[in-house]
C-alpha cells in the first residue's frame, strides 16, 4: 500500500445535526430523474406521462451523444414530465407500483467480458451516466478510453454521508463494479480512501486497483485532489470518476443482469429533529423524510451538502449523484449591524468574529449571504482553502475575462467548480465563484467540441 | 431598532427602481446596509457563506488606526505646546490636537464618500466600503495645517482618478490614500514639504524639523532620542509618528488575519536590510546612522502596517508579497538617503512598487505555469 497524501489546506466547517448510524426504509413513492444533474445533456423524451415502464426502461436520452440513455429507477407509471422556462426539461416523475419490476439486461460472466460488451451494456441499462470524466465534469463519451478511472471512498464535505455505512454488506458486488471498471481504463483504478476514518472491509479489501490512502480536511474527498496528488491531468488527457454506490450498481448490473437503483441516502442539517440514513433509490421524494423531522421555521432543503448541493423543494428529489439531503434554516432576515457585532455565533473562518476562539464548536448556520457583492479586495485567502497548485483568484479573474489560453495554462482542467466551493464560502466579496468555474468549464468544452 | 426598520421599509420603495428618489438609491442603500445587515440569502452555488463581508474586513483596519490617530491628536497638542515651551497636560494637547484633526477628517470622508456614493449610483453598484478606511488614512498622513480646499482636491483627485476610473475599489493599481498625499506633495509641495509644517501653529524660534529633515540637512546631532522616535514624540504627519502604537495596531492587523504578515515583514526586512548595505558603504554620515534608526524614523512603519499592506494594490500572490515588501523597504530607504529633494521616501517607494505589483505577480504566475507545461511535455515525450 502507498503512503499517505497528507492535505494541509482546506476547511472543515463544523455543522450541527449530523445524521445517526441507523438505516431505515424511506417508503418513497415517487422518484424522478432530472436532466438539469447532466451537465451538457440535452434531453429527448422517449416515454409520455401514463406509460408503463419497469426499473431500467429508458425514460429519455442525450440529442447529442445518442447511445447515452437514462432510465427508470423503479417500475410504475411515468407520472408527470414536468418542464420549466422555454419549455426546458425539469424533472420525469416515475411512481412506483411496488412490484420491482426490471428489465433483463442479461447478466455476463466479468472475467470475460469484452469492454465493448460492457460499454453496450451500461449504456442500454442507464448505468453509464454514472460514469463521469475529467475535465468538465460531464457524463464520459464511451468513445474515449481514460488513462485512469478514480474513485472515492471517502466524502469529506460537511455532514457528509458516511460511505463505509453505505456500502456495508455489498463487498461482492463492490469488487464486481470494481472488476468491470477496470477493464474499460488501460491505465490504473484508483480507490481513494481516508487514511484514518475509512474502515469498512469492503473499501480495505479490494482487489485489483490501486488503493491511495488520503488525509486532510475537506477538500481531502474532491476526486480533484485525489487526481492532482495521483495522476495529475494534462492538457487532452482524460480521467474518469464514479462513486462507491454506483460502482455497487454497476456489480450488480453484471451479476444480476439489472438495474437495481438502491441508494442509501443520508438526511442531515441543524433543522432535523432526527437525522438518520435512508434506504430508497434514485432520485427519491424527500417528502417522506422531512414531515414531521423538521424544526418549524423557513427551511432550505437541499440535496447534496451544503456547499456543493442543489436547493430543493420540501417536495423535491434527490439528484441523481447526491447521497444526502440537508436542511438548514433560511437567512432571510435583517440583522441589526450584523456586521459590527462580536459574533460568539457567527460561522467564520477569518479571525474577525470570536467564535474562533472555540474551533470545536458546532454552528447552526442559514443560508444569509452576510453582505454585499463586492469587487475583489481580500487577497491571500483562497489559497489557505485550496490545495491545488493552482492560483485560485488568478484562475477565476482569467475565467471572468473569457480568456482561454490563460485558463488553460493555470490549470482549468485540473479542477471542477466544486473545489472552489470552500473559496465561494470564505470569500469577502461575495462572488459565485462556482458558477463562475462552471461557466468557464463550459465555454471550453464548447469551444473543443 | 424596529422602529428603524419599519422607518426604512417605509422609505424604500421611493429609492427603488421608478421610485421618486431613485437617484439617491446608492445613498439609502449604503445606509440601510450600515444599519441591517441586508436579508439576501444565496441563490446558487454553496448554500452557506462565511459572517465576514468587506464592512466587517474594513471595521477591522479602521479599529487598528485608531490607537495611532488618537495619539496623533495628542502629539498635535503636545508638539504645538513643546515649541511654546509650554506643557498643559494631557487633556488639552489632546483636544487641541482633536480640533484640527476633526475638520482634516471630515473634509476627507465628506469629499470622499460623496464621490463614491455618486460613481456608485452612476455605475449602479453598491458603495463600497474601501473608503472607510481611505478617508481615515489620508488625515493621518497629512501635516496638520494643510489647507482644507487643498484637502478636498487632493482627496477628489485620489478616488477619481486612482480609483473610479479602474472600476472603483478592488481594481485600482495605485493606493488611493497614498495618491492623496503625492498630489499634494507634487501639486503643493509647501504646505507638506520643509521645516515649517509639522507643527501646528509653531513658534518661529523652535526647530519643527522632522528626523528625516535634520538627517537630509546633515544635522545629525539635532536627531532626537531613538526613544522619542520609537513613542512618537516628534514632529511628523497626524498618525505616523509613534512606531509603537502603529505597530500594537499591525499586531491586531495580523492577529484577525487582515493584515498581511508577509508584506508587512517583508517590508521591515527590506528597509533594515537596506540600511545595512549603506553601513557596510558608509560614505556619509547618512549612510553611517544605524540601520534600525530607519525603521522608526519617518512614515516607515506606518507605510509598513497601514499602506504597503493594501491587498488591491500590493501583489497578490504570496512568492510576490515577499518581493514585494522587500523592494518597498529597500527602495524608501535608499530615495531617504540618495534623493536630495524628498526626506521621506515611503510614499514614493509604495507608489511605485504598487506599479510593479502586477509585473512580479506575472513572473510568480509565469513559473507555476511553466511548471505546468513541464508536466505536459513530460506526459507527450
Amino acid at each position: 500500500m502507498s503512503t499517505t497524501h497528507k492535505i494541509k489546506k482546506g476547511l472543515d466547517i463544523k455543522l450541527l445535526g449530523e445524521a445517526e448510524k441507523t438505516v431505515v426504509d424511506l417508503n418513497a413513492k415517487r422518484f424522478a430523474i432530472k436532466p438539469p444533474d447532466f451537465t451538457g445533456c440535452f434531453p429527448k423524451m422517449l416515454v409520455k406521462e401514463g406509460d408503463d415502464v419497469k426499473a431500467g426502461s429508458p425514460l429519455f436520452y442525450d440529442k447529442y451523444r445518442e447511445e447515452i440513455r437514462f432510465t427508470s429507477p423503479v417500475s410504475g407509471k411515468v407520472k408527470e414530465i414536468v418542464r420549466g422556462a422555454k419549455r426546458k426539461l425539469l424533472h420525469v416523475v416515475v411512481e412506483t407500483d411496488g412490484k420491482d419490476e426490471a428489465i433483463d439486461f442479461g447478466k455476463a460472466d466479468i472475467s470475460t467480458v469484452d469492454r465493448q460488451e460492457i460499454i453496450d451494456k451500461m449504456l442500454a441499462s442507464g448505468v453509464w451516466p454514472m460514469i463521469r470524466q475529467r475535465p468538465y465534469a460531464v457524463i464520459a463519451n464511451p468513445e474515449d478510453e481514460p488513462k485512469a478511472i478514480f474513485i472515492s471512498a471517502f466524502d469529506t464535505a460537511p455532514l457528509a454521508a458516511d460511505l463505509d455505512l453505505i456500502v456495508h454488506g455489498h463487498g461482492k458486488e463492490f469488487q464486481a463494479g470494481l472488476d468491470v471498471l477496470t477493464k474499460l481504463t488501460s491505465g490504473k483504478v484508483h480507490l481513494n480512501i481516508d487514511a484514518k476514518n475509512t474502515t469498512s472491509k469492503v473499501f480495505l479489501n479490494s482487489k485489483n486497483v490501486q488503493l491511495n490512502k488520503f488525509s486532510g480536511p475537506h477538500p481531502t474527498g474532491n476526486v480533484s485532489v485525489h487526481v492532482s496528488r495521483v495522476d495529475p491531468i494534462n492538457k487532452g488527457e482524460i480521467i474518469w470518476y464514479t462513486g462507491p454506490q454506483e460502482v455497487i450498481t454497476i456489480g450488480k448490473l453484471f451479476l444480476e443482469g439489472k438495474f437495481d437503483s438502491e441508494r442509501v441516502v443520508a438526511l442531515a442539517g441543524s433543522e432535523i429533529l432526527h437525522p438518520k440514513y435512508y434506504k430508497t433509490h434514485i432520485g427519491a421524494r424527500i417528502v417522506n423524510m422531512i414531515s414531521g423531522n423538521e424544526t418549524g421555521g423557513h427551511n432550505r432543503y437541499i440535496s447534496g451538502n451544503v456547499l456543493t448541493g442543489e436547493k430543493i423543494e420540501k417536495d423535491g428529489f434527490v439528484s441523481f449523484y447526491d447521497s444526502m439531503v440537508t436542511v438548514i434554516p433560511e437567512g432571510d432576515h435583517y440583522e441589526f449591524f450584523g456586521w459590527l457585532k462580536p459574533g460568539l455565533n457567527k460561522f467564520s473562518f477569518s479571525n474577525t468574529f470570536l467564535s474562533r476562539l472555540f474551533p470545536n464548536k458546532k454552528f447552526r448556520i442559514d443560508t444569509n449571504l452576510h453582505g454585499g457583492v463586492r469587487g475583489y479586495v481580500m487577497t491571500g485567502k483562497m489559497e489557505k482553502v485550496f490545495p491545488f497548485d493552482i492560483y485560485p483568484l488568478q484562475l477565476i479573474k482569467a475565467i471572468m475575462v473569457e480568456d482561454i489560453d490563460l485558463m488553460e495554462n493555470l490549470g482549468i482542467y485540473e479542477i471542477d467548480a466544486e473545489d472552489f466551493a470552500l473559496c465561494e464560502v470564505i470569500d469577502t466579496s461575495k462572488t459565485d465563484i462556482q458558477e463562475i468555474v462552471r461557466n468557464g468549464l463550459e465555454l471550453i468544452r464548447k469551444e473543443m467540441s | 431598532m424596529k422602529a428603524l426598520r419599519n422607518l426604512l421599509d417605509k422609505q424604500k420603495p421611493h429609492f427603488e427602481e421608478g421610485g421618486k428618489l431613485e437617484k439617491f438609491h446608492s445613498m439609502f442603500d449604503a445606509m440601510e446596509t450600515l444599519f441591517f445587515v441586508p436579508n439576501r440569502v444565496t441563490t446558487k452555488g454553496v448554500h452557506i457563506r462565511d459572517a465576514i463581508d468587506m464592512k466587517r474586513t474594513m471595521i477591522v483596519v479602521f479599529i487598528a488606526l485608531l490607537p495611532a490617530l488618537f495619539f496623533g491628536m495628542w502629539n498635535i497638542g503636545y508638539q504645538h505646546f513643546l515649541s511654546y515651551g509650554e506643557h498643559p497636560g494631557f487633556w488639552p494637547m489632546f483636544w487641541y490636537g482633536f480640533l484640527k484633526m476633526l475638520p482634516i477628517i471630515i473634509v476627507t470622508y465628506g469629499v470622499g464618500l460623496g464621490l463614491e456614493i455618486i460613481f456608485a449610483q452612476i455605475r449602479s453598484h453598491d458603495v463600497n466600503e474601501g473608503f472607510f478606511v481611505s478617508g481615515l488614512l489620508i488625515p493621518m498622513i497629512v501635516p496638520p495645517d494643510i489647507p482644507l480646499w487643498q484637502l478636498a482636491i487632493a482627496v477628489a483627485f485620489a478616488v477619481v482618478f486612482g480609483k473610479e476610473v479602474f472600476g472603483g475599489t478592488g481594481m485600482n493599481i495605485m493606493n488611493p490614500a497614498l495618491l492623496a498625499r503625492a498630489f499634494l506633495f507634487f501639486a503643493y509641495p509647501g504646505n507638506i514639504s520643509g521645516d515649517k509644517v509639522w507643527i501646528s501653529d509653531k513658534a518661529d524660534a523652535f526647530s519643527g524639523a522632522t528626523p528625516l529633515g535634520d538627517a537630509l540637512t546633515g544635522h545629525f546631532d539635532n536627531l532626537p532620542s531613538l526613544y522619542d522616535m520609537f513613542m512618537g514624540f516628534i514632529p511628523g504627519s497626524n498618525g505616523e509618528t509613534s512606531t509603537l502604537i502603529i505597530l500594537l495596531g499591525g499586531l491586531f492587523l495580523l492577529v484577525t488575519g487582515i493584515g498581511n504578515w508577509r508584506v508587512m515583514f517583508s517590508v521591515f526586512i527590506g528597509g533594515y536590510v537596506m540600511g545595512l548595505l549603506f553601513n557596510l558603504w558608509g560614505y556619509n554620515e547618512y549612510m553611517q546612522l544605524p540601520a534600525y534608526y530607519h525603521l522608526v524614523m519617518g512614515g516607515f512603519a506606518f507605510g509598513a502596517v497601514f499602506m504597503a499592506t493594501d491587498p488591491v494594490t500590493a501583489a497578490q500572490t504570496n512568492k510576490g508579497m515577499y518581493i514585494y515588501g522587500f523592494l518597498t523597504g529597500m527602495i524608501a530607504i535608499l530615495i531617504r538617503v540618495f534623493n536630495p529633494a524628498y526626506p521621506e521616501g515611503m510614499m514614493l517607494a509604495i507608489l511605485l512598487m504598487n506599479v510593479f505589483a502586477p509585473l512580479i505577480d506575472h513572473y510568480v504566475i509565469a513559473g507555476n505555469i511553466k511548471r505546468r507545461q513541464k508536466r505536459l511535455k513530460l506526459a507527450t515525450s
